[in-house]
């Protein structure tokens, strides 16, 4: 739909070309269950990123909008992982057989696992700690945020091709390294699943769960809930708030490490200085869409945010599709201003 | 050697000075209380205790150690454990989960003394074993004072700090938590307690202070500064 393009006069008579927009239900019916599937892979992706966001926010009530860049690192993570197991790029996939794609797969997501989980905590020292010491205002944090999401997309513009001799960042995306040809492997309803479609969805499905798990049922999950409700009693109980704040960090660089993994399989090209922003601001937006500081919310916004743009690409076109994830965010937050699910990490509002 | 020892400690909210150099000692076993009207800086002096809030002056000494920088967390290792003023009950936790809390920094050696403790804990407040699977934030006032003493209790206390536990109850709900406070302390647990219902604490307290303003203006037994006409036109009501 977006070479339909219908043309617009500028004030200073010149031409601007806008995408058209298109209103093509038949093709939403038409492809339906395709792009319900399509878009829980994505909605996946956006749900553990979304993680990230909505647990940093429950315990530090702060939009740590550096998150996107933590997502870009564990891309870069990844890669170099892949690199240093001897993969480089080639423009058929490799033919590993299954076993070997999937033990190589899941080292180069622990590695980019570790190197987001690594940069979420470091960042959360270099660059929040030291404002909490000094009791500064969340106006500050908000700005140094912003600020560190640029430190760190520059870091890998420019520093990091400088320290791997033009191997890693730079301007351009990295040539992918492709370990999986995309197959349908069966169709639901006529929709083709592919295999990558099913290593996100599986492995998503897998990391949510056992967040969930981790936040609900065991005693650090409990100290982040309770450093989330109530941070001055949290530490009456001998909870020590600093190590809550970094296990949260973590938690959410390494998920956002996962992510990074499984969003190269979907998009192989992505992998540049700039490929976190758009996708982080999704995933923010998945957070909200939840309710922000709810984990159950930023998993269910994920998914909902997922499927919902894709039916919105197919319905308006395709280049409207950021244009609907975030049309939705305001739609949903003027019915419902605190979330699908409602604010904080399970909190019984009276 | 006193259990807990204060010596012209001094705490301040910025350039705002709310203690202005108090000195107080609770003996080990000794249940003792803090009176003093709203502001009077009986808040601060239970935060500054458990560490919360730092000191500008003085020290803190807790079974002979001096304890006045070290952090929140470890002060609750050592035995200080306090139920904070508005109770602090984690209101999306059952209660169960709210009383877990306690213990959170605090091992048991096994199951068995984890078992004990909870089961001391639902002897002292029944109705905590019936309200088990509640949400904290859904329980009535006395119900949540029962849930931040209990879950207190669960960290097996060397010091029990009680920030007015009869805040915002009813007269029959406060008989009940000053009759349970007494029968914590009977059982040798050391308790220093904040009030302002002072005829109840000063019945039941060894020993009293007096906070007016950020200084103590007089100490003594609590029977005996029950006598005193001065504090029973002050803080009972009686002329």
């Amino acid at each position: 739909m977006s070479s339909l393009l219908s043309v617009g006069a500028l004030a200073d008579g010149s031409w601007l070309a806008v995408p058209a927009i298109s209103f093509n239900i038949e093709a939403l019916g038409d492809r339906f269950w395709s792009l319900t599937i399509e878009g829980l892979a994505y909605g996946s992706i956006y749900a553990l990123v979304a993680v990230g966001y909505t647990l940093v926010y429950g315990v530090l009530r702060l939009i740590n909008f550096a998150h996107s860049e933590i997502f870009m690192l564990g891309m870069f993570g990844q890669y170099a992982v892949l690199m240093l197991l001897g993969f480089s790029p080639s423009g058929n996939a490799y033919a590993e057989g299954a076993v070997m794609t999937i033990v190589y797969l899941g080292i180069a997501m622990i590695g980019g696992m570790l190197i987001s989980g690594g940069a979420a905590v470091g960042l959360e020292r270099v660059a929040y700690r030291p404002l909490r010491k000094r009791n500064a205002p969340s106006l500050v944090f908000l700005i140094t945020a912003i600020g560190a999401s640029f430190v760190i997309q520059e870091f890998v513009h420019f520093v990091l091709p400088a320290l791997t001799d033009g191997e890693l960042g730079g301007v351009n995306a990295q040539q992918p390294i492709r370990l999986v040809e995309q197959k349908e492997q069966f169709t639901i309803f006529g929709a083709s699943v592919t295999n990558v479609t099913l290593i996100i969805i599986g492995s998503a499905l897998v990391l949510a769960l056992a967040t969930d798990m981790f936040v609900n049922r065991t005693k650090f999950g409990r100290g982040i809930r309770a450093v989330a409700q109530d941070p001055t009693t949290a530490t009456l109980m001998g909870i020590s708030r600093e190590r809550i704040i970094m296990l949260t960090f973590l938690i959410g660089g390494v998920l956002a490490g996962a992510a990074a993994l499984l969003y190269t399989l979907r998009v192989p090209n992505g992998i540049i200085y700039s490929g976190g922003f758009i996708l982080g601001i999704k995933a923010f937006c998945a957070a909200v869409l939840g309710g922000i500081g709810n984990l159950r919310g930023a998993l269910l916004g994920g998914l909902i945010l997922g499927v919902m743009e894709n039916y919105g690409q197919i319905l308006f076109g395709t280049a409207w599709r950021d244009v609907v994830a975030f049309a939705l965010l305001i739609l949903i937050l003027m019915f419902r201003p605190t979330g699908i699910l409602g604010e904080t990490l399970g909190r019984a509002r009276a | 050697m006193p259990l807990l020892e204060i010596k012209d400690m001094t705490v301040g909210y910025g350039r705002i000075e709310a203690l202005h150099g108090i000195s107080l000692s609770v003996e080990s076993g000794e249940l003792v209380t803090l009176i003093g009207a709203n502001g009077a800086g009986k808040t601060t002096t239970m935060r500054a205790i458990s560490g919360v809030r730092p000191l500008t002056r003085g020290s803190i000494m807790f079974d002979g150690q001096d304890i006045t920088r070290m952090k929140a967390h470890l002060r609750v290792l050592a035995g200080i454990v306090q139920a904070p003023e508005g109770r602090g009950v984690f209101p999306g936790m059952t209660v169960q989960e709210n009383l877990d809390m306690g213990h959170y920094a605090r091992k048991f050696a096994n199951k068995a003394e984890y078992q004990a403790t909870l089961d001391h804990v639902f002897e002292l407040f029944p109705r905590l074993k019936e309200r088990r699977a509640q949400m904290g934030g859904t329980m009535s006032g006395g119900e949540q004072q029962m849930v931040a003493i209990g879950r207190a209790l669960m960290a097996r206390p060397r010091l029990l700090l009680l920030d007015e536990p009869s805040m915002g109850l009813a007269p029959m709900i406060i008989q009940q938590i000053f009759r349970i406070v007494s029968e914590i302390n009977a059982t040798g647990t050391t308790i220093l307690l904040v009030e302002q219902n002072a005829q109840q604490a000063l019945s039941r307290s060894d020993r009293a202070y007096i906070l007016e303003t950020g200084e103590v203006v007089k100490s003594g037994p609590g029977p005996e500064l029950l006598a005193d006409p001065a504090i029973k036109e002050a803080y009972l009501g009686v002329a």
